[in-house]
C-alpha cells in the first residue's frame, strides 16, 4: 500500500485523490475483486496522461527506473531511438511481472484484510466479553458487600449471645449455689429434727421403763395476790366478750390516732403543694410577659389559662379541702404548672445554648474589653489609693514635723500660696462686684431721683388736672374722658411696654406668663429686698399709710390715679429688672 | 468511765432489777440481791441446783430461778425473804421459765416442746398450752402487758394464738402463711404483729391485733431469707435484716419498703465517718469495723485505744463463710432502733459484736462484743445508717 501512495504521490492528476482514497480506505466489506476494475479504469486514464508522444524516452527511463526499484532485472528498451515504439518483449516481461506482483500484493491485501476482519470480530467478542465480565464484576462485588454486611450482623449476633450465655451461666451458678445452701439447711434442719426425735424416742423408752412418774405439783408457801390487785374473775362469756371489746378499742384508738398523723400530714402537703402551684405560676407570670412578640399570643393564651385556673381553683378549693375532686384538681394544675416550667426551662437552655455557640465568638470580645476595663479601673483604683497614701503621708509629716520657725513658715507659705492667689482673685472679683454694685446703686438713687421728681410733677399735673374737670365738670365730660383717658390710654400705653419689660424681666426670673393687665406673681419667690425699705426711708415711695394704696393692685381700673402708682412701680421694676431685684413688698399680694 | 470490782456470776446471769433499785447475780446455786447504788448484799437465797435462767418479775418484787436440769422453778421474794415457791415440772422437763408481764405467772415450756404450762401464783392454778413451736422466738408479749402471741405447729401447718394475759383466755386462733414460722413480735402499740418465716423463704406476715393479716412482704426468692426483725419505738418502721446483707423497712401505713440499706464491703460513700481503733500496743491486732461499729480495746482496765477517723474508701475486712454449712455468718444479724427512731443500729457479717442497745435518751449506743463492750456517743447532726 505504502509503495502505491508513493507512486501516486508524484502524480498529479484530479483522479489521484480518487485512487489514493480507494486504496486507503480500508473497505471491510467491499468485495475484492472489484477493486481492479475502477484500478484499470482510473491507471488507463493516468497512463494516457503520463505517456505521450513526446515524452517517450523519459517515461521509458522512469519506467526503468521504477522496475529497478520493484526489483526487476528487465528493462524496457526503446525499439528504435526515436518513435513511440517499444521492444515487445520486455515490455511484456516487464507487464507480466508487474502482473504477478499485483496479484500477489491483491492475495496479501485479501489475506490482510481477511485477517483484519478476523480481527476485528474477535475484538468485538472481546469487547462484548469484558462488558460481560465487568458486569458480573459488579455483581459479585455487591454480592460480597452484602456478605460483608451479614457477616457483621451474623458477629453481633454472636456476641449478643455470648453475653446472654455469660449471663445465663452467672445465674445458673448463682441458683447452684442458692440451692446448695438451702440443701445445707434443709439438711441441718432434718438432722436436728432426727436427733430429736432420737432423744424423744430414748426419753419415752426411758419413762416406759422407769414408771416412776414425778407429778408435777407447786409448793407455794401462800398464794400471792394480783399484781394490780383486784380479784380474778370466773370465766363466763361477758368475761371473754369484754375482752373483744378492750381488743377492739385498742385497735380503733390505734387507727383513729394513725389517721389523725395521716390528716395532718395530708394538710400539710397541700399547703406545701398550694404553695408551690402558686409559685410556680407567679414564676411562670411574668416571665412570660417579658418574652418577645413572636411567643406573645400563646403567653398570652397561657396566661389567660393560668388565671382562669387561678380563679376556678380559689374557689373551688376554698370550699372543701377533701373534696376528691380539689385534690384532683389541684394534682392536674401542679402538674400542668410544672411541666409548663419544664419547658420554659429547657427553652431557655436551648437558647442559651444556641446563644452561647453563635456568640461564642462575639462573647469573647466583649470579655476582653470587661477585662481591660476591670484592668483599667484596678490601675484607677490603685493610682488613688497611692495618691490617697501620698498625701497622707504628706499630712502626717507636715503634722509631725517639728521644723524650726523659718522652714515651716516658709512651708506654709508654699502650702498656701495656691490658695493666697486664688484668694486674691476672688477679692478682686468681689471688688469688682462691689463697684458695679456701687454704679448700679447710684444710678438707682438717680432714678429714684428722677421718679420723685417726675412723681411730684405728675402730681402736680393731677392736681391742675382734677380742678380743671372740677371747673369744667359739663355734660360734655365724655368727650374730655375721652381725651383724658387717650392721656390715660397713653399712659397706660407708656405704662404697657414697661409693665411688658417688667413682665419680661419678671419672667426671666422665672415668673409665670401674665397678661398686660394682671399683676405679676413673682413676688412670692422674690424675697423681700431691702432697697424698699431704702426707699421708704429716702421717702421715693409713698408709705401704706396712703389711702391710694388700697387700691393699687387693681389694674383694671380706668382711674387715673392708680396709674400713676404703677407707673413708678413699673419703672422702678425695670430698674430693678436688671439687678434682678424685686421691689414688691407685702403691700403688692395679689388679689 | 469507772468500773466497780468484779463480781462474780456464772451462766452470764446478771440482771438489774426494772425499777433500777436492784442487781441480781447467779453464782452457781445462789442467788445475790445487791443494792444498785451501794451494791451491798442485802439477800442472799439458796437453790435446789445450779441455777440456769434467772428473771425478775416486772414489779421487781420476785426473782425467778429455773434450774433446767431438774426441771425446777425456784420463786424468790425480796420483801418477804421467807416466801418461797417451787415449781416442780415433774418427769416432763423444763426447756425454758419465763414471766408473764403481771409478774404473777409463770410460763414454762416443757422439754420437747410439748406444752406450756401457766402456773399461777395468785391461784396456784395450772393451765395448759398445747402445742407450742420450737422456733427462734415463738413468744412474744405486747409492751403493755395485755396480750401473748404464741406461735404453734399442728398437722406441719403454722398458727398463731393470741391470748389475753389477764386470764389466760385464747382471744384469737389463726392458721399463718408460713412455711416454716421462726419468729414474731409485736409492735410497740401492740396493735400489729410481725410473723416471719424461716430463712429458707423471705416471708414476713403483718397481722392485726384481731388477727386479720393486713400484708406480706417479701422481697425476693429462693436465696436465704430473714435473719432479723426488729420495730422502732414509734411503731412506724419495721426493719427487716436480711442474709443478703441488706436492711429493709416498711412503713406501717402502706407497709411497703420504703428504704433498703446496703452493707458493701467498700464504704465510699461520702456521707459515713469510719472509725477505726488504734491500738496503742503493738502486740494486739485490734479488727477493723465500719460505720460507728467500732471495736472495743484489748481489756476492759488496760490502756486506752484511740479511735481515729479513717479516710475513705475503707476496705471492711469479709470472712467468706463457708458455702456447705447450715447458718451461714453473712447477713444482718442484730438491729437496733434508738429511742426516737431516728437511727438504726446495724450488725452484718460476722464480726464479734453480740448486741447494740440504745441508751433511752436515742444519742448513746453501746456495743457489747465476747470479752469487750464500747460506748458510743453520737453526734445528731450526723446523718448514720
Amino acid at each position: 500500500m505504502g509503495e502505491w501512495r508513493a507512486t501516486n504521490a508524484y502524480m498529479e492528476g484530479p483522479d489521484i485523490s480518487s485512487i489514493s482514497h480507494v486504496t486507503l480506505s480500508p473497505s471491510r466489506h467491499n468485495h475484492v475483486p472489484g477493486y481492479s476494475l475502477p484500478l484499470s479504469r482510473s491507471s488507463y486514464s493516468v497512463i494516457s496522461a503520463f505517456c505521450t508522444e513526446d515524452n517517450v524516452p523519459q517515461s521509458i527511463s522512469y519506467l526503468n527506473q521504477e522496475l529497478a526499484v520493484l526489483g526487476l532485472s528487465m528493462c524496457i528498451e526503446a525499439s528504435s531511438s526515436e518513435g513511440a515504439s517499444l521492444k515487445a518483449v520486455p515490455v511484456l516481461n516487464a507487464m507480466y511481472e508487474l502482473l504477478q506482483i499485483n496479484k500477489r500484493n491483491m492475495c496479501a491485501l485479501e489475506e490482510m484484510e481477511k485477517e483484519q476482519l478476523k480481527k476485528l470480530s474477535t475484538l468485538e467478542h472481546i469487547q462484548i466479553s469484558n462488558s460481560r465480565l465487568k458486569d458480573q464484576l459488579e455483581l459479585s462485588m455487591r454480592e460480597k458487600s452484602g456478605l460483608h454486611e451479614t457477616e457483621r450482623q451474623l458477629q453481633l449476633k454472636i456476641k449478643t449471645l455470648q453475653s446472654c450465655l455469660k449471663t445465663e451461666k452467672e445465674e445458673v451458678q448463682k441458683l447452684q449455689s442458692i440451692i446448695a445452701s438451702r440443701a445445707s439447711q434443709y439438711s441441718h434442719d432434718a438432722k436436728r429434727k432426727e436427733r430429736e426425735a432420737a432423744k424423744l424416742k430414748e426419753r419415752l423408752s426411758q419413762l416406759l421403763v422407769d414408771r416412776k412418774e414425778r407429778k408435777l405439783a407447786i409448793d407455794v408457801l401462800n398464794s400471792l395476790g394480783r399484781s394490780d390487785g383486784k380479784r380474778s374473775m370466773w370465766k363466763t362469756a361477758k368475761l371473754s366478750a369484754s375482752h373483744e371489746s378492750e381488743m377492739y378499742k385498742t385497735l380503733l384508738g390505734d387507727y383513729e390516732t394513725s389517721r389523725k398523723a395521716l390528716i395532718l400530714e395530708n394538710a400539710e402537703l397541700k399547703k406545701v403543694l398550694q404553695q408551690m402551684k402558686k409559685e410556680m405560676m407567679h414564676i411562670l407570670a411574668p416571665r412570660q410577659q417579658s418574652t418577645s412578640g413572636a411567643t406573645a399570643a400563646d403567653d398570652s393564651q397561657e396566661q389567660v389559662e393560668s388565671d382562669e385556673e387561678k380563679a376556678g381553683n380559689t374557689s373551688r378549693e376554698a370550699l372543701d379541702h377533701s373534696c376528691e375532686l380539689a385534690r384532683e384538681q389541684l394534682l392536674n394544675s401542679i402538674r400542668q404548672q410544672w411541666r409548663k416550667l419544664r419547658n420554659h426551662v429547657e427553652k431557655l437552655d436551648q437558647v442559651s445554648q444556641v446563644h452561647n455557640q453563635m456568640e461564642s465568638n462575639k462573647e469573647t470580645i466583649p470579655l476582653e474589653t470587661h477585662e481591660d476595663e476591670m484592668e483599667r479601673m484596678r490601675q484607677e483604683v490603685q493610682q488613688c489609693r497611692e495618691f490617697i497614701h501620698a498625701q497622707q503621708q504628706l499630712l502626717q509629716q507636715q503634722l509631725n514635723t517639728s521644723f524650726d520657725d523659718e522652714t515651716a513658715a516658709l512651708l506654709n507659705d508654699c502650702y498656701t500660696l495656691e490658695e493666697k492667689e486664688r484668694l486674691k482673685e476672688e477679692w478682686k472679683l468681689f471688688e469688682e462686684q462691689k463697684k458695679n454694685f456701687e454704679k448700679e446703686r447710684k444710678n438707682f438713687t438717680e432714678a429714684a431721683i428722677r421718679l420723685g421728681r417726675e412723681k411730684m410733677s405728675f402730681e402736680e399735673d393731677r392736681a391742675a388736672w382734677l380742678k380743671n374737670h372740677f371747673l369744667n365738670a359739663t355734660p360734655f365730660a365724655n368727650r374730655r374722658r375721652y381725651s383724658s383717658s387717650d392721656g390715660q390710654s397713653a399712659l397706660s400705653v407708656r405704662s404697657e411696654p414697661e409693665v411688658r419689660m417688667s413682665s419680661a424681666k419678671a419672667k426671666r426670673s422665672k415668673s409665670p406668663t401674665y397678661t398686660t393687665f394682671s399683676t405679676p406673681k413673682p413676688s412670692r419667690s422674690s424675697p423681700v429686698p431691702s432697697t424698699t425699705e431704702l426707699y421708704r426711708t429716702l421717702r421715693l415711695l409713698p408709705d401704706g399709710s396712703c389711702s391710694k394704696h388700697s387700691n393699687r393692685g387693681h389694674w383694671l381700673e380706668t382711674s387715673t390715679v392708680e396709674e400713676g402708682h404703677p407707673q413708678i412701680k413699673s419703672n422702678l421694676q425695670a430698674r430693678a429688672g436688671e439687678m434682678s431685684i424685686f421691689t414688691f413688698g407685702e403691700d403688692h399680694s395679689v388679689t | 468511765m469507772n468500773f466497780s470490782e468484779v463480781f462474780k456470776q456464772s451462766n452470764h446471769l446478771c440482771k438489774v432489777s426494772p425499777d433500777g433499785k436492784y442487781l441480781a447475780t447467779c453464782v452457781q446455786y445462789r442467788l445475790v440481791v445487791r443494792d444498785l447504788s451501794t451494791l451491798q448484799i442485802l439477800q442472799l437465797y439458796t437453790c435446789l441446783d445450779q441455777v440456769s435462767h434467772m428473771e425478775w418479775s416486772s414489779d421487781s418484787l420476785f426473782i425467778l430461778c429455773a434450774m433446767y436440769k431438774r426441771g425446777l422453778v425456784q420463786v424468790w421474794s425480796l420483801e418477804q425473804p421467807d416466801w418461797h415457791c417451787k415449781i416442780d415440772e415433774g418427769s416432763i422437763g423444763l426447756v425454758s421459765s419465763r414471766w408473764s408481764p403481771d409478774g404473777r405467772h409463770i410460763l414454762n415450756t416443757t422439754e420437747f416442746h410439748l406444752r406450756i404450762t401457766v402456773w399461777s401464783l395468785c391461784t396456784k392454778a395450772v393451765s395448759y398450752i398445747k402445742y407450742p413451736k420450737a422456733c427462734q422466738k415463738g413468744i412474744d408479749f405486747s409492751r403493755d402487758g395485755c396480750y401473748m402471741a404464741l406461735a404453734e405447729r399442728r398437722d406441719c401447718k403454722d398458727y398463731v394464738s393470741i391470748f389475753v394475759c389477764d386470764d389466760w383466755h385464747l382471744l384469737r386462733h389463726f392458721e399463718t402463711e408460713t412455711q416454716d414460722l421462726a419468729g414474731l413480735e409485736w409492735s410497740p402499740n401492740g396493735c400489729v404483729l410481725a410473723v416471719w418465716d424461716s430463712c429458707l423463704e423471705y416471708k414476713v406476715l403483718l397481722y392485726s391485733l384481731d388477727g386479720r393479716l393486713l400484708s406480706t412482704y417479701s422481697a425476693y426468692e429462693w436465696s436465704l431469707g430473714v435473719k432479723s426483725v426488729s420495730w422502732s419505738p414509734s411503731s412506724q418502721f419495721l426493719a427487716i435484716g436480711s442474709y443478703d446483707e441488706k436492711v429493709r423497712i416498711l412503713n406501717h401505713i402502706t407497709w411497703k419498703k420504703i428504704v433498703q440499706f446496703e452493707h458493701p464491703a467498700t464504704i465510699d460513700n461520702t456521707k459515713a465517718i469510719v472509725y477505726k481503733e488504734v491500738d496503742r500496743r503493738p502486740a494486739v491486732v485490734s479488727d477493723e469495723l465500719s460505720l460507728h461499729n467500732i471495736t472495743m480495746g484489748s481489756t476492759l482496765f488496760s490502756t486506752q485505744s484511740k479511735y481515729e477517723i479513717c479516710p475513705l474508701p475503707v476496705q471492711i475486712p469479709v470472712v467468706k463463710p463457708e458455702p456447705d454449712r447450715a447458718n451461714p455468718k453473712i447477713g444482718v444479724s442484730v438491729l437496733a432502733f434508738s429511742s426516737d427512731s431516728r437511727y438504726l443500729a446495724t450488725k452484718n457479717g460476722s464480726f464479734q459484736v453480740q448486741s447494740l442497745n440504745w441508751h433511752c435518751s436515742g444519742d448513746s449506743v453501746i456495743l457489747l462484743g465476747k470479752d469487750q463492750l464500747c460506748l458510743c456517743y453520737m453526734d445528731t447532726d450526723y446523718e448514720e445508717k
